[in-house]
């Protein structure tokens, strides 16, 4: 059914009906997904739901039991990975570890990898040991260190893991704008719900297969998806209104529905209109 | 100091040859050091012995011989390492006493040959023949062009493998080159400092380097100069203290190594 050399105009991955079966335990089953350019899709899912795997799979790091992977001809792919610990053995600076990966030509020079460095918002960080860096500030050296490969699709796994809640905000923010300026495809894994609610065009909501996929405020709705999320969200939601001083007085009920509401209502990005429709 | 008469040809050779070895032993090192195979390259200098034997057994120029053992017992390691359930460590535990196990159950059948066993435990700097020094530089000036060309691929490799393999790097090629260069030069760098000391070689100067360097490339330069800092210290206490040339050369790095720890500012150490 899908030609490898047929893929859609605008779609950068499609993954088809991809079977994953380690030891006899099926990890995935039937787990189709695309992703275009000029969209974030947001990989949703317990923990041990297979969401790393199909990572791992659509990146062909990890031959699938069955199904196929289709990348576009010559994709140009920015991963950064879950964790990245460096062998601290290794001296090695930001700046130096910025040519990492990155093709001869002009995002080599140092101009534009300091550039870059101030583009993910950590512009004194050049000449700074990778040793030295916190969780979040990691983050951002992995996410610049991509940018600078010209990704047209950026693969980020648990982009803000380690990472605490004012950065996590931050990074998505980052993330939003990449994507904006760029126009790039965006896939991220993430359990955090309701930050990632307002950061995402697609949900995909994976528990081995696919249970639901939409937009975020459908998602949201999906008897399957609260199933899964329903008590979790809730007390996620929780924490969101502790941290951040909103005054929606409808948000008294914490049903992960609000979510998209609390968070688009300060953004300029949809979300309230899909919400009535 | 002495008068160059003194200097005799053998020793001349020794310090060539030391210096040879100290040079490719920096860059290569650094690696072994970056992907922790220290224990890696002991398996891989043990099976040296084996093909000592087997190189007197056949009657075939035993380097060879020994450059094949050692590579053969490179790649199973990597296949073990690959196959999961069993334990890497343990494996290699396995293959490093085995062959060195096997060498002598064979040396015993093979009594009437002579093996100086004990030149090639602890290295006979002394007795580099002119081929030897032309193979040591031959050697190195190979394994040093490999690196030169895959560096940037071999740096991605010990970050991550999964992005380098993402960006489009042969990592399995890479880390197969990787120790095919390794087992060549603990092949060569045997005859030195011997099977058991010649790992010393390998990652005693990088682990100084690593004191003061701010990067790949300085580590790798500054672990040659420290290797050959080391050669050369050794050998000159060897000569005027007549202590055993290889050992010493170890000892002169390890003193270096202790040195710096006391020398460095904490900041740096801190660095780790």
């Amino acid at each position: 059914m899908n030609d490898p050399l047929n893929i859609p105009d605008g779609t950068l991955v499609t993954a088809d009906h991809i079977d994953f079966i380690i030891e006899g335990r099926r990890v995935l089953e039937s787990v189709s997904a695309t992703i275009n350019n000029n969209e974030i899709v947001t990989l949703i899912g317990p923990n041990g739901s297979g969401k790393t795997t199909f990572i791992r799979i659509l990146l062909g790091l990890l031959p699938a039991s069955s199904g196929k992977i289709t990348h576009k001809p010559g994709l140009h792919i920015g991963y950064v990975p879950q964790k990245l610990i460096i062998e601290p053995s290794l001296p090695l600076s930001v700046g130096r570890f910025l040519q990492f990966g990155v093709p001869k030509g002009p995002n080599r020079q140092k101009g534009r990898r300091a550039a870059v460095l101030e583009e993910v918002g950590a512009p004194n960080l050049y000449d700074a040991s990778i040793h030295e860096l916190s969780g979040g500030e990691l983050q951002r050296i992995m996410l610049a260190r991509a940018l600078l490969r010209d990704p047209e699709l950026l693969v980020l796994d648990e982009p803000v893991q380690g990472v605490d809640v004012t950065g996590q905000n931050e990074i998505y923010d980052l993330i939003t704008r990449i994507k904006n300026e760029r126009h790039c495809g965006i896939i991220m894994v993430s359990h955090d719900l309701h930050i990632v609610m307002a950061s995402t065009n697609r949900v995909i909501c994976l528990n081995h297969h696919v249970c639901c996929e939409g937009k975020p405020e459908t998602v949201a709705r999906d008897p399957a998806f609260q199933s899964i999320f329903g008590s979790q969200a809730a007390v996620r939601l929780a924490v969101y209104h502790h941290h951040h001083d909103h005054t929606h007085d409808q948000n008294g009920h914490a049903i992960p529905i609000d979510a998209p509401d609390i968070k688009t209502d300060t953004k300029t990005k949809a979300g309230a209109p899909d919400n009535a429709g | 100091m002495q008068g160059d008469a003194m200097i005799s040809d053998f020793m001349l050779r020794a310090l060539f040859a030391g210096i040879g070895v100290a040079i490719v032993a920096g860059p290569l090192g650094a690696f072994v050091v970056w992907r922790r195979m220290a224990y890696f390259g002991e398996a891989l200098a043990h099976s040296a012995l084996l093909g000592v034997v087997l190189g007197t057994i056949l009657g075939v120029m035993p380097w060879l011989v020994i450059i094949a053992v050692c590579s053969a017992v490179a790649i199973i390691l990597f296949i073990l390492e690959r196959s999961s359930g069993t334990g890497s460590d343990s494996a290699i535990g396995m293959i490093a006493q085995g062959t060195l196990a096997l060498a002598l159950v064979i040396l015993a059948f093979i009594e009437t040959e002579r093996i100086d066993l004990f030149a090639y435990l602890f290295g006979d700097i002394l007795a580099v023949t002119k081929q030897d020094l032309w193979m040591i530089y031959g050697v190195g000036a190979l394994v040093l062009g490999i690196m030169a060309g895959l560096w940037q691929s071999m740096l991605s490799v010990v970050v991550n493998e999964d992005v380098a393999r993402v960006e489009g790097i042969n990592v399995t090629r890479t880390k197969i080159i990787h120790l095919l260069l390794l087992a060549l030069v603990v092949s060569t760098a045997m005859k030195i400092v011997g099977v058991l000391l010649v790992v010393a070689m390998l990652i005693v100067p990088p682990s100084i380097a690593r004191l003061m360097a701010r990067s790949p490339e300085s580590m790798a330069a500054l672990s040659v100069i420290i290797g050959i800092v080391s050669v050369i210290s050794g050998l000159m206490a060897s000569y005027y203290a007549d202590t055993p040339a290889g050992p010493s050369i170890v000892v002169a790095a390890i003193v270096i190594f202790i040195l710096t720890m006391l020398i460095c500012p904490k900041r740096v150490i801190r660095r780790r």
